[in-house]
């Protein structure tokens, strides 16, 4: 049990898929159907080395998985913008995959752009099969509906770069590319990420180092924007425990390059379990164990008749870092089928930068 | 408050003293509510159906996407547009044979269901069973009722496909299942086909429809209504109008009771007055009084409304079925909003039906007394007012007629002829009246003529109901009488073959067919089919007809082209049924073109033909040229032409070698008795509701001959004083109601023909496409006439028995206290 | 001779006319009339000269066009219709030629009722009146069940039960023969008498007007 051994955030959004779709049996299991048995899918082992670009492609063995894009931007004028590209994979059955309908896999799409005056949001479903959605690894692509993140031309499959993104809700719309020059980084133990102590993982891996350029549009007015981007890839079987509640998730740019993700993740037994890593470009990395992470919520903000906290304290005492987290927006709801909190936030204090948080299960 | 109800009280004990005048006022408001509110739960009932039936994926309350030529397409246009940013979701609907009989099979992908699809989707928390196998067939109480099915239970499709499991889900139609749409291209044996796209309704940026699919697709915007509704408006439109007229039968016979009592109790109200009851108090609670009646006789007649409703739904639900394919189920339930509405409906009425007695009440003088003598002056008054009014309303029938090119204006028609006769009744009968007191020789003829005519204001109420009753009656018994005629007149013509086959499949088909050749007993062979297209942005159904001389001898049509037949063999010609070439505005000599999976195909209408009782457009070509152009359409539709005497053993031979059952195998015989007890059913709602109407009616004249009956002593006594025996009396007042309704009578008998004429010539054409020949029934006539002096006699004979049996000392007490 | 009684009902000036077969035809020309709380006055005049009209106006049933009526201290004149309602229902007893009985009450409640509706309802008194009149055995009975004389008992019965101060009475025996009259009459007087009510009868006959305490004649619209 390593202390590095981490749980992603995102975790939460499949068993939101399962949940929304699969019905109410799943509640009862922990977290959003999270903490319900794997049997008769992959299971996730420590020592499995992550090879590219398969890994990029799908798992189908495996019964959730995600590729996920963060992005902080800003318009000419500096105003701070923010958006989410999401793709949710879940296998309804174990076994091989069948054809046509009568595949087992259903697929999630949420997207969302953030600005300090407004937040919109999409989702969409789609079934495995028919090609409605899917991803594949060479050449990348992953798509649901018109929404489609692949890789442009000459893409490097260690750097997952460049790549087109794009994603359209009723009242808004972007377009980015986004462009890395740093290798991915291996999250938890070379990709194997436990997520509680009975044992549960995940593999997972990022790319936090992504340069973004494109256009946003919110009510049909374009805005060239640029800024940062964080992508995601996890995959498991089982990844919550069934004692875990939601949790907090926090990456952040430091506006050194340097990056750093962090989670706390709240269980019934009021233990939370707080981890993290930290990632220098010169290719320096660090694991956080749950003793060398305060995370303490300082502003709550009222959303949907619930207290949810939109301004963070952070210390790090052996990076010597204090930062407040401050969020562009506070109202950075996300109400989906299966609600949650997800919006651009800027830090200051020790160290300046912006990131983004995701808070479940409040 | 003690005080009001010491009032209310003295006014009640009115009717404790006159419990015949109760029970008419009673039996008005809830025959009134009863009629009413019973129709309404039947429309209510009906309504609801057809919401739970467009809920069913249908698609009329969502815009579509269709094939262009009509046919299935390929699921991947349906990934193509939710790629390009259309919110589609996929339906595969089809017919499946289940024991025989026959359901409407929908696929769908509950994954992309627009939320605004249906009311409620049927699929809750259980997408992984219902789209993983073994997945789930969902269907209505109904539906599995019928199949004698339970839960949980796998059913064989005729063409040995299992079913999923069975699954209830209460807001579907009635013959319907749905099934995930990956199951529904393994059961119709339509591998990666779609029959339509529903289109969601939330917006984002979407390419353009012909960018991302060319012409092959093409959008069906949402409807208001859905077409069962559409389709079956006429029928609940004619419900409603019995429903009404009752409601205003109902309101005469309270409006009668409650003027009668008003006059009765206007010594009361008097001396109310002047014991202190001030008149707004005096007011108020004979509005409470009302109220109060309403709301009592509103519970009771929604409760006999509800009994009707339920006899009656059997009758409706088989005419809905057969006429239009709608599905109505057999259990009444009625909503909160419909016992409300009943009650609301009596209060208004009685309200409506009291306000000339209520406003009189208003201006009551304590001091005023009553004038008897003017009471001819007031009756001219009113007659002539009628008599304005009447015509006034014949011009507004007149005004409808012209202009109006609907149904609902064919109704108004109906209401403004029927209402401008009942206005004018006391006129005409006056008319006469006078006449006859004119022609009279002899002082009791005198007598007899001006008494009738002072007896007319009080009868003239129940005499316009008798009208009005009669008259629709009369109206409604040719209209059906000329239907029924020519309904099986064409069903002789129409049914050419003498046994029908429909095969499970195409192979089946062929080898009945094989085996049909080596049989001597068959005269001939006659291969059909159908295929569904469109025209005009509706559904149209091609129907396939063989070259056979026994379609040329017998096939019915309205009008043709010179060597229609011929011309038809050649393929480039069809028969519009008459449906369509109203709707569509089509004669013969038009050309139409109408799309098939190959292209367009230009044909001409070379003659029209009835198509009684089918919703649907169609048009008849040559089956050979329907299957070029169609190559997929089912050949599993045989009909057989072959010696009568041959065709039991045929029925057996064919029964035992092909197991088939009496779903597919069906002689001529039977398939006509079936149709026409599917017509009979229709009209049998129509009648019962008819012989309902001419009841109320009835009631109202007794009632209103009842109450006359007291007040009428005064007019009697001095002829009995001066030596008519009580006798001969009787015998004449009897005479005089007789006479009166004899009048009305032969008045309704013309009125009623051109009720007919309504309904055949403008509310059939345009509620269902079709126009009967007029025909004109005179022993039905003379029936009628028949029922309504019996019925008249009925009524006048208790009043009259009374008078003959009258105590002297009755008589000689109006003299004893003359008010 | 009750002049130096308390003053009950005062009449002063009073003026109306009707229209009849277009014309204005002045039924009363001004009159003036006092009753004495307690007085027993006979109204008595030709037939058209406006009794009926007087003793309408004074119950409220019509208004004047001109004139005054002070009943108990109180001008009628500022009275609503209600307050009018409210008048006769709980200080005047009114009796009419046509005995005006509920035909669908039976005796009982027919008496009974106005006393009820003016929330006043008295059993012991209205036993000791059914009792006076001599109609305890008929209590169950309805109008149309009795005679003339007993349905006009039941109308004074009625008036009475309620205690008026003044009651009313237009031509009481006008559909009774003499003899009945004359005990319905003295039934009358005396009932009053023992309940202090003033009585104000209009008749047109002598006879009866003598059997009262005062006699007053309408000629012409005054009373002279």
């Amino acid at each position: 049990m390593s202390a590095s051994s981490l749980i992603s955030r995102r975790t939460f959004a499949g068993g939101a898929l399962l949940m929304t779709l699969a019905g109410k049996a799943a509640r009862a299991q922990g977290f959003a159907g999270l903490g319900m048995a794997g049997r008769g899918f992959a299971p996730v082992v420590p020592g499995r080395q992550l090879v590219f670009p398969a890994d990029h492609g799908p798992h189908p063995d495996f019964r959730i998985e995600w590729w996920y894009v963060t992005a902080n931007l800003a318009d000419a004028t500096g105003s701070a913008y923010g958006a989410q590209w999401t793709l949710f994979r879940q296998a309804m059955a174990p076994g091989p995959q069948a054809e046509g309908w009568a595949n087992q896999q259903i697929w999630m799409g949420h997207a969302a752009v953030t600005r300090a005056d407004t937040h919109r949001f999409s989702e969409t479903f789609a079934r495995g099969g028919v090609g409605q959605a899917g991803a594949q690894a060479s050449p990348f692509d992953a798509w649901i509906d018109s929404w489609q993140m692949r890789g442009g031309a000459g893409m490097n499959s260690d750097t997952l770069s460049p790549l087109q993104l794009n994603a359209a809700g009723s009242d808004f719309a972007y377009t980015l590319q986004l462009q890395a020059d740093h290798p991915l980084v291996l999250q938890g133990d070379a990709g194997y990420s436990v997520k509680s102590e009975q044992g549960q993982a995940s593999y997972y891996y990022s790319q936090p180092y992504f340069r973004a350029r494109g256009r946003i549009t919110i009510d049909d007015t374009p805005v060239e924007v640029t800024g940062l981007a964080w992508m995601d890839r996890e995959w498991s079987s089982q990844p919550l425990a069934s004692n875990q509640t939601g949790w907090d998730w926090l990456s952040l740019h430091f506006d050194s390059g340097d990056k750093l993700m962090l989670f706390r993740l709240r269980a019934t037994d009021n233990h939370p379990f707080i981890s993290g890593k930290w990632f220098s470009p010169d290719g320096r990395e660090r694991r956080l164990g749950p003793f060398e992470i305060a995370m303490t919520p300082k502003v709550f903000t009222e959303i949907a008749g619930r207290r949810i906290p939109t301004t963070w304290d952070i210390a790090i005492a052996p990076l010597s870092l204090a930062i407040s987290c401050t969020s562009v927006n506070p109202e950075c709801w996300m109400a989906t089928r299966f609600a949650y909190w997800e919006g651009p936030i800027r830090f200051s204090g020790s160290h300046q930068g912006v990131g983004y948080l995701e808070m479940t299960g409040y | 408050m003690t005080r009001t109800l010491w009032v209310l009280a003295v006014l009640f004990s009115h009717w404790r003293r006159h419990p015949m005048q109760f029970a008419t006022l009673a039996i008005g408001l809830v025959s009134a509510v009863a009629l009413w509110s019973g129709v309404q739960a039947l429309n209510q009932q009906a309504r609801a159906s057809y919401d739970r039936a467009a809920a069913a994926f249908g698609g009329v309350r969502t815009a579509t996407l269709v094939s262009t030529n009509g046919g299935t397409f390929p699921q991947q246009l349906f990934v193509a547009l939710r790629r390009a940013g259309w919110p589609v979701s996929p339906v595969l609907e089809g017919r499946i044979q289940v024991d025989g009989r026959s359901f409407r099979l929908l696929g769908i992908d509950p994954v992309t269901l627009p939320t605004e699809a249906g009311d409620r989707p049927p699929i809750g928390g259980e997408l992984q069973g219902f789209v993983l196998p073994p997945g789930q067939t969902r269907l209505a109480p109904e539906t599995m009722a019928e199949l004698g099915a339970s839960e949980g239970a796998s059913l064989e499709a005729s063409n040995d496909m299992k079913l999923p499991p069975l699954r209830l889900a209460a807001q579907l139609a009635p013959g319907v299942m749905v099934v995930d749409i990956g199951v529904a291209q393994r059961l119709l044996k339509m591998p990666n086909q779609v029959s339509r796209l529903l289109v969601g309704k939330s917006k984002g940026p979407r390419a353009s429809l012909d960018k991302v699919v060319g012409d092959r697709l093409r959008l069906v915007k949402p409807t208001a209504e859905t077409d069962l509704e559409r389709l079956t408006d006429s029928f609940h439109l004619n419900l409603t109008a019995f429903g009404l007229l009752s409601f205003f039968v109902g309101l005469f016979i309270v409006n009668s009771a409650i003027g009668l009592a008003f006059e009765q109790r206007l010594p009361i109200l008097r001396t109310l007055r002047a014991c202190g009851v001030s008149s707004r108090q005096l007011n108020t609670v004979l509005l409470l009084e009302l109220v109060f009646f309403a709301l009592i006789a509103g519970l009771v007649g929604m409760a006999v409304g509800y009994l009707i409703a339920a006899a009656l739904l059997p009758d409706v639900a088989a005419s809905l079925r057969g006429l239009y394919g709608a599905q109505i189920p057999g259990q009444l339930s009625l909503s909160p909003q419909w016992w409300l509405a009943g009650l609301l409906i009596s209060v208004l009425g009685a309200l409506l039906a009291a306000t000339a007695s209520l406003l009189k009440a208003g201006r009551l003088s304590v001091l005023a007394s009553a004038q008897p003598q003017a009471w001819r002056q007031e009756q001219r008054r009113w007659v002539m007012l009628q008599g304005i009014a009447a015509l006034a309303v014949f011009a507004t029938a007149f005004g409808f007629l012209w202009f109006g090119d609907s149904l609902l204006a064919g109704f108004a028609v109906l209401a403004a002829i029927l209402l401008g006769a009942a206005l004018a009744l006391p006129l005409l009968l006056e008319l006469v009246l006078a006449a006859g007191e004119y022609q009279a020789r002899g002082a009791l003829a005198a007598w007899f003529w001006a008494d009738s005519r002072q007896q007319l204001s009080g009868l003239s109420l129940a005499l316009m109901a008798l009208l009005l009753a009669l008259s629709v009656n009369v109206g409604v018994g040719t209209m059906v009488e000329s239907f029924s005629r020519t309904f099986v007149n064409w069903l002789d013509a129409r049914l050419a073959a003498d046994i029908y086959i429909n095969a499970a499949d195409d192979a089946q088909a062929k080898a009945i067919t094989a085996w049909l050749r080596e049989r001597r007993d068959v005269i001939a062979i006659l291969p059909g089919g159908r295929a569904e297209t469109q025209f005009a942005g509706a559904p149209l159904e091609i129907f396939g007809l063989p070259d056979n001389a026994t379609y040329r001898d017998r096939w019915p049509l309205l009008q043709s082209a010179d060597d229609a037949w011929t011309r038809l063999q050649k393929g480039e010609a069809a028969f519009a049924s008459e449906q369509l070439a109203r709707r569509s505005r089509l004669s013969l000599g038009d050309v139409i073109e109408v799309p098939t999976p190959h292209g367009g195909w230009t044909i001409r209408i070379v003659g029209i033909y009835a198509d009684y009782g089918n919703p649907k457009a169609q048009i008849a070509v040559n089956f050979d040229a329907l299957a070029g152009h169609f190559p997929d359409i089912p050949r599993t539709r045989i009909g057989l032409r072959a010696n009568q005497a041959a065709v039991p053993r045929l029925m057996s031979d064919l029964r035992e070698k092909f197991g088939l059952d009496d779903h597919s195998l069906i002689d001529q015989a039977t398939l006509k008795a079936e149709s026409k007890r599917i017509f009979n059913r229709t009209f049998s709602v129509t009648a019962a509701l008819n012989a309902f109407t001419l009841a109320v009616a009835g009631i109202a004249l007794l009632t209103s001959l009842l109450t006359l009956g007291n007040s009428r002593l005064p007019q009697l006594a001095p002829l009995w004083a001066i030596g008519i025996t009580r006798r001969k009396l009787a015998a004449i007042e009897l005479l005089k109601t007789m006479s009166v309704a004899l009048l009305t009578a032969l008045l309704a008998l013309p009125l009623g023909l051109l009720v007919a004429w309504c309904l055949i010539a403008i509310v059939n054409v345009k509620a269902f496409g079709w126009q009967l020949p007029f025909h004109v029934f005179p022993l039905q006539l003379a029936e009628l006439l028949a029922v309504a002096m019996v019925a008249s006699l009925v009524a006048a004979a208790i009043p009259v028995l009374r008078l003959a049996r009258l105590q002297p000392t009755a008589l000689i007490k109006v003299f004893a206290d003359e008010r | 001779m009750a002049r130096d009684k308390e003053i009950m009902l005062s009449v002063r000036n009073l003026t109306k006319a009707y229209s009849a077969a277009g014309e204005r035809v002045s039924v009363l020309r001004g009159v003036n009339l006092i009753v004495a709380a307690g007085e027993r006055v006979a109204l008595t005049g030709e037939s058209g000269s406006g009794k009926s009209t007087l003793l309408h106006l004074i119950a409220g049933l019509d208004r004047a066009d001109g004139g005054e009526i002070d009943f108990a201290g109180t001008s009628t004149a500022g009275l609503s219709e209600a307050g009018l309602a409210a008048l006769r229902r709980d200080r005047l007893g009114l009796v009419f030629q046509q005995f005006n009985l509920i035909p669908s009450l039976n005796v009982r409640d027919n008496l009974a009722f106005q006393s009820r509706i003016a929330g006043r309802h008295d059993v012991a008194w209205q036993a000791e009146l059914a009792q006076r009149l001599g109609l305890t055995p008929l209590l169950d009975r309805y109008p149309e069940q009795l005679s003339g004389g007993q349905q006009q008992r039941v109308a004074i019965g009625r008036a009475l039960a309620v205690k008026p101060l003044l009651l009313l009475a237009d031509e009481p025996t006008g559909n009774l023969d003499e003899t009945t009259a004359d005990g319905v009459m003295a039934l009358t007087r005396d009932l009053v008498a023992q309940t202090g009510c003033g009585l104000l009868m209009v008749t047109h006959s002598n006879r009866l007007a003598a059997m009262l305490d005062r006699h007053v004649n309408l000629t012409a619209g005054l009373i002279a």
